[in-house]
């Protein structure tokens, strides 16, 4: 019996595919989203776009926070650590946290280094915006990657952006020789065997989804038509007028992708979406895709 | 006739469906296909119209219950069921198959007499994979179980067919096939094999 295998922790990734994972800030939000049929939540002490307001430093959520929502919900459970943020991510492991999001979205802890994350037992989802960033997180132990785009702006032109290059990537290397294939491992700043990995398979080794501006029903199929395996839904949830309808339009919309008729009618009268920022207005650090290679 | 494409045993190709509201879809996909069926994901009840099985994939059993609710899949299944169709279900789809839930009020298609315990063996960081013996199958099987549930109690015509320290994790009813691990998330399709002849063996039996 062996716990904390690659097996078990990419296979936890696989069983969320084709699904929406909520971020939520308290247990009664975690039962809308469970409600609604969100595959996971992710406990936050802020959604991304309460972070951009604030300002500061963003850090891991108060426990408290997580374990309610934990006590409430029988879905898994994710939180966010800061980047290289060792002692954030062990005491998430220590609460049974069941996946750790190291993310740009919380203040880098480390500006160099990622965690070692083949040496935690719980899985690990990263961000990347293309597939040398991806190989570069799975190579230090991520289970799955989200592509990053941009999040809290409920924009979803980043989070497209990034979809597209990685796929485009990886049709690219799948049309190499093996000694090609060298030097593009070389110019991604990858491992070799990890690109070959790709080439060969015509797919990341682990799951993919998108993240970073999904605002609404359309957007989240957008994403899936993009070719992501599910989708992250941080701000736009429960920034909207109605966050419980919104929840559910998104799921419905997210495992019916191509069924436009069916994204019409669950797009009806949903109220207000958040309200959203124009990419360009934002500068330095308040890109938080940048906050990380 | 259309010869196997895996070269095993002879008989009509089975084409069995997975269920693809949501979960590991085309890990199941491939299995079969490595088993010898043609198999095709599943969205819309029309689809399941010609199938000769059926398979409930891991994923979460809350959000695949309430979309099959949704689509009219309880109903279309418990049809399919009783036209003596086969029907799998691993890890969520174990859940969704039973009789009875543990803590839980309402079932999902109550179609294997048995009660199960949801997230039985803790949560992720208990997921575990390890070598588990099934009856049917020669040498054991890698099994990998991830919050998985586990069968607490079954009830008349349920076979079990496997057990892990003491707990069952695997049984079958007639037409009816149910794990708490994931087949499907190893190179291994003997336990998809053995679905697919179950399938035949129904089939037969129909006509």
């Amino acid at each position: 019996m062996e716990t904390g295998t690659s097996r078990v922790k990419r296979g936890m990734a696989e069983m969320q595919k084709g699904g929406v994972i909520m971020d939520v800030m308290n247990a009664e939000q975690a039962k809308i989203a469970e409600a609604a049929g969100a595959v996971a939540v992710m406990a936050l002490e802020r959604v991304p776009s309460d972070i951009r307001a604030a300002g500061g430093v963003a850090r891991m959520a108060d426990p408290t926070i997580v374990e309610e929502v934990t006590k409430v919900v029988s879905i898994p459970v994710m939180a966010k650590a800061r980047i290289g943020h060792y002692v954030e991510a062990k005491v998430l492991e220590s609460m049974g946290v069941d996946y750790i999001d190291e993310s740009e979205v919380l203040t880098p802890a480390d500006e160099v280094f990622h965690l070692n994350k083949n040496e935690f037992t719980i899985p690990f989802v990263c961000g990347a915006k293309d597939l040398g960033e991806a190989l570069r997180r799975i190579q230090e132990g991520a289970s799955m990657i989200r592509t990053k785009g941009e999040p809290g702006t409920g924009n979803v032109v980043e989070a497209v952006r990034h979809l597209r290059l990685i796929h485009g990537q990886i049709r690219k290397v799948q049309n190499l020789s093996k000694d090609e294939l060298f030097h593009e491992a070389k110019l991604l700043g990858v491992p070799y065997d990890l690109l070959l990995q790709v080439a060969e398979a015509g797919k990341l080794p682990v799951v993919n989804f998108a993240a970073g501006g999904v605002a609404t029903p359309a957007d989240a199929a957008l994403m899936m038509h993009l070719g992501a395996e599910g989708v992250f839904v941080g701000s736009g949830i429960f920034k909207s007028d109605n966050p419980e309808k919104f929840a559910r339009a998104i799921v419905e919309a997210t495992t019916h992708y191509t069924d436009y008729r069916l994204i019409t009618e669950v797009s009806k009268n949903l109220g207000t979406p958040m309200k959203g920022i124009d990419i360009k207005t934002l500068q330095g650090f308040d890109r938080m895709q940048d906050r990380s290679v | 006739m259309v010869k196997l494409r895996n070269g095993g045993k002879a008989g009509i190709v089975m084409k069995i469906g997975v269920l693809a509201l949501q979960g590991a879809v085309v890990e199941h996909i491939r299995s079969l296909e490595l088993a010898g069926a043609e198999a095709v994901a599943i969205k819309r009840v029309e689809e399941l119209e010609g199938l000769d099985g059926l398979v409930v994939p891991g994923g979460e059993s809350t959000t695949i219950g309430k979309l099959m609710r949704k689509y009219g899949f309880i109903e279309a299944i418990r049809e399919f069921s009783a036209q003596g169709k086969a029907v799998f279900g691993t890890c969520a789809g174990l859940i969704v198959l039973a009789s009875e839930i543990e803590g839980q009020d309402e079932a999902h298609l109550e179609l294997m007499n048995m009660k199960v315990q949801r997230n039985a063996f803790g949560r992720q960081r208990e997921s575990f994979e390890t070598d588990l013996n099934v009856t049917g199958i020669n040498e054991p099987i890698r099994a990998v179980f991830i919050r998985a549930p586990l069968i607490a109690e079954v009830g008349e015509g349920v076979e079990v067919i496997s057990t892990y320290k003491d707990e069952i994790v695997a049984a079958r009813q007639n037409h009816l096939l149910a794990c708490s691990f994931h087949p499907e998330l190893t190179d291994d399709y003997r336990l998809h094999a053995y679905f697919v002849d179950m399938a035949r063996e129904a089939a037969a039996g129909r006509s």
